[in-house]
């Protein structure tokens, strides 16, 4: 947040970002509560790594609905690819994972966001880490790493390493299981510690408890390495991560957060429940 | 001109009557308080925490923690809107108005400018329009709902100015400086909108 990483970041925005009528190519079941949704999107202007769009829902009546989804797919990747956590509560999540399907239209804008955003040109380690959900936007990032390294081939000189702390709740809700898997069979430089913080399968030898200033220790390299810092979750996590990060030294400057969700405090369980948007 | 874009099978849910007027364009209510910040949460003891403002010729009115609680506080009920598209109702704040605090720093002779940019600890930064901020419409709030403002909600102190985006309620706020050109903040360099005004829909820069 210091001033040299924002003019790093700099965007100049020209004219209104128009909303688009973009047309459902697939929806893929992630888990199950999350689909991903992807999108054609003619005229679409590219994005970066961990930007958003805005979606706007339309009744027949003319009632409107808007809500923010963080972009999976790559700036690389032709189509645009949204990945939706239903919210049982939820207005729009349960129509975008539910009703929505091939061939369908929605319409959207962006790409939005000038912050949380990384490009494989960035100089030092990129460290991620995600809770739920919240690893859809770095999983951009990590599908821009792999589209660069693949394009670098033998000359990968943007081999800067990168590692995923990844904290779900279960198994069978650990989002992108298998691709993750894949790019780290593929990348030696890549590195992805998944916790399971609630419910864990039979014969599970890996973490098992939320993240904490210990592990952060274990998988982050140490503030002298100057890593590039992206934290993406609920509320609780992001505030106890970012928080452990700069008590182990960590630049604020270089840790740069998404947070969705109420406090989790004692006050304030409302009605509505958690609900799912992405701008810091 | 084209057809009217419908979602299909899209039905929505329905304001209550008496809560449509008082959502903006493009909201919707939320009960809870969500947390949207670029960085991890500041952390400034009180013992070392300032206010200031900063008028023409780097004149400054600079109130410790202690100082600060001296000043008369208002207690305000208020909705607030938040660009990600959430509304809060009635949010119940206590602060000094920024009236108030223009009006000790004038004493002091510090001399206002047409534009203000907030200064936070962690970096962060925005900027209003002065009219935007005096005639009873911003406060340096100290305590929500009935407490302290928590950090990750912006405590000690954020600045409050309801009828704008809530990003423009800066947490953390330490200084305001009156400038007499508009300088863009932080997310205002980052492609959002420079005012912000929620009820005609100002998120992103070229939002009319």
């Amino acid at each position: 947040m210091n001033d040299t990483s924002v003019q790093g970041a700099a965007v100049s925005v020209r004219g209104r970002i128009a909303w688009r009528v973009t047309t459902v190519v697939d929806s893929v079941p992630e888990t199950p509560r999350a689909r991903t949704l992807v999108l054609d999107v003619p005229g679409w202007p590219g994005h970066r790594a961990g930007q958003h769009v805005d979606v706007r829902l339309t009744a027949e009546d003319g009632y409107q609905a808007q809500r923010s989804y963080s972009i999976a797919s790559a700036p690389e990747s032709a189509r645009v690819a949204l990945t939706v956590e239903r919210l049982d509560d939820g207005e729009v999540s349960p129509y975008l994972t539910d009703e929505l399907r091939a061939g369908d239209r929605l319409e959207l804008r962006g790409p939005i966001g000038g912050y949380f955003v990384w490009d494989v040109a960035l100089a030092g380690p990129l460290l991620l880490v995600a809770g739920g959900s919240g690893i859809v936007p770095l999983m951009a990032m990590l599908r821009h790493r792999a589209a660069a390294l693949a394009t670098a081939g033998a000359d990968a000189r943007h081999s800067e390493p990168a590692r995923l702390l990844y904290s779900c709740r279960k198994w069978d809700e650990v989002i992108y299981r298998d691709e993750l898997a894949r790019l780290v069979e593929g990348d030696p430089t890549l590195d992805v510690t998944l916790t399971l913080t609630r419910e864990a399968p039979a014969g599970w030898t890996g973490l098992r408890r939320r993240i904490d200033r210990m592990m952060l220790a274990e998988v982050a390299w140490p503030p002298p390495e100057r890593p590039n810092v992206f934290v993406c979750g609920p509320t609780p996590l992001v505030e106890a991560v970012a928080a452990a990060l700069v008590e182990l030294g960590h630049d604020p400057a270089r840790v740069k957060t998404e947070r969705f969700g109420p406090t989790g405090g004692s006050r304030a369980q409302g009605a509505t429940g958690r609900q799912q948007w992405t701008v810091r | 001109m084209s057809e009217p874009f419908i979602s299909r099978g899209f039905r929505g849910r329905r304001q209550p009557a008496g809560a449509a007027h008082r959502l903006p364009p493009g909201q919707y209510e939320t009960r809870d308080f969500p947390v949207l910040s670029a960085g991890p949460t500041p952390r400034t003891p009180l013992a070392t925490w300032d206010f200031t403002l900063r008028g023409r010729g780097a004149t400054t009115a600079r109130w410790t923690w202690d100082e600060f609680q001296t000043l008369p506080r208002e207690n305000l009920t208020t909705d607030i809107h938040c660009v990600t598209k959430w509304s809060k109702f009635g949010t119940v704040w206590e602060g000094v108005s920024l009236d108030t605090l223009l009006a000790e720093a004038a004493a002091r002779g510090v001399e206002p400018a047409p534009y203000v940019l907030a200064v936070c600890d962690g970096g962060y930064t925005t900027n209003v329009p002065l009219a935007d901020v005096t005639g009873g419409k911003a406060w340096v709030a100290t305590g929500y709902d009935g407490a302290p403002l928590a950090p990750e909600h912006g405590g000690p102190a954020r600045l409050l100015v309801p009828h704008l985006y809530f990003w423009k309620s800066a947490k953390w706020v330490r200084q305001l400086r009156f400038m007499d050109r508009d300088d863009p903040g932080f997310w205002e360099s980052l492609g959002y909108h420079n005012y912000g005004d929620p009820w005609r829909e100002q998120r992103y820069a070229g939002d009319e």
